[in-house]
């Protein structure tokens, strides 16, 4: 039986670069959660932004693999040391990616608009101060700035850029993140979404949450003109009481978990 | 880094409005073979620049590819056969990537491009 995710000991690693952890864990146990939806969708362009150590897009890699022999991968990090963590990894598990260096997804954005047909993101979504956000070495690896958000909003119109007509992407999400503030800011721009994990370790409450583009979910011009935001959508209503039912995402906001 | 990828990037510092395609300088290409997929290549025949990849491939020292292409030449094992060299077979290794605009080069180490920019560029 060919192994459908990374394996850790074949994972490479380097004192600046992220290991897996429970958040990269949750990621690929969404992802493996879907696969049947991912095999069905049969994606030509995947795309991991934050790879890190490869964990991540390998495991993605490896469980469409047989089914869909060719997707292309390509997967991005700031940080170059994750560059050559990620091909090693890659590498020790008989499968490719493309790497580039750079700041989420510049220089690639122009080129892959509406192009990228499955986008998986485990952000840096640690609550920090602002000035830990992008500097070099492993902060950067989870410094979120205010609420762990600031890295998550800039990724999430480029994901609305470069994700085709039937895009999806998985976002990691922290409690403190207010996962279902996102949610709503993504359907505003059409998009519906789900929970696919949700885990509680005791540091930390994680969100994997997919989205798509939903016809039905663009809000009409006449509410989007006008300031009231309130009116949910029945998805936007179911979503937002799959989060109420977890209660300590609300009260968990700015702890903080380091 | 494949000519796919290549076929992807251009450049991103802040007011550069003729970014594409990069301009390669190869010091050295590297020919890894790959399994060529039909479905693949026709899928990916669309979302190319086809300009754009036949100078890159020129660029490293492949020149099979035709000038021009359309969609009735994917019937062509020969041409899917070229195609797939093409983008999928060759690596540029070590060089750099030039924005055809401002000549700023984003190198190219051990097959990975650096595209970050300084501060004053963003
Ligand atoms: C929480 S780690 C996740 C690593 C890996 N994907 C995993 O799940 O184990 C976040 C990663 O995002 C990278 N990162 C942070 N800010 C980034 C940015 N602006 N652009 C690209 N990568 C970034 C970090 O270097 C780090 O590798």
């Amino acid at each position: 039986m060919p192994y459908k995710t990374a394996q850790i000991r074949l994972v490479s690693s380097h004192p600046e670069v992220y290991e897996p952890c429970d958040d990269s864990f949750a990621l690929v146990d969404a992802l493996l959660a879907d696969r049947t939806n991912l095999l069905e969708h049969k994606p030509s362009i995947c795309l991991e932004v934050g790879c890190g150590s490869g964990y991540v897009i390998t495991s993605l890699a490896l469980m469409l693999k047989e089914e869909i022999p060719s997707i292309y991968y390509l997967a991005t990090d700031m940080n170059p040391h994750a560059m050559r963590v990620t091909r090693e990894t890659l590498q020790a598990h008989g499968v490719d990616a493309e790497l580039i260096n750079t700041d989420i997804m510049s220089g690639l954005e122009k080129r892959l608009e509406g192009l990228v047909d499955v986008m998986v993101v485990n952000p840096p979504y640690v609550p920090t101060p602002e000035d830990e956000v992008g500097q070099a070495g492993i902060t950067s690896a989870w410094a979120g700035g205010e609420d762990g958000r600031v890295v998550i909003d800039r990724i999430l119109p480029v994901a609305d850029t470069i994700l085709s007509e039937r895009g999806w992407l998985y976002l990691v999400t922290l409690a403190a993140n207010n996962p279902s503030q996102i949610c709503r800011s993504m359907r505003e721009k059409g998009y519906a979404s789900r929970i696919v994990v949700q885990r509680s370790t005791e540091e930390e409450s994680l969100h994997i949450i997919k989205f798509w583009r939903d016809p039905e979910v663009r809000p009409s011009l006449k509410e989007a003109s006008t300031q009231n935001r309130s009116a949910p959508t029945r998805l936007g209503e179911s979503l937002l009481s799959q989060f109420s039912r977890f209660s300590f995402w609300k009260s968990s906001n700015g702890s903080g978990s380091l | 880094m494949r000519l796919l990828t290549h076929n992807m990037l251009s450049c991103n510092v802040k007011g550069v409005t003729n970014g594409f395609p990069l301009i390669i300088q190869a010091d050295k290409v590297l020919e890894k073979p790959a399994e060529l997929n039909h479905d693949f290549l026709r899928n990916m025949f669309y979302k190319v620049d086809w300009k754009a990849l036949v100078d890159a491939a020129k660029s490293m020292g492949y020149s099979e590819l035709p000038e021009s292409a359309e969609a009735s030449m994917l019937e062509s094992l020969d041409f899917l056969n070229r195609f797939h060299h093409a983008l999928m077979e060759l690596h540029l290794e070590e060089g750099a990537l030039i924005c055809p605009e401002t000549g700023r080069k984003f190198p190219v180490d051990k097959g990975i491009p650096n595209m970050l920019l300084h501060e004053d560029e963003v």
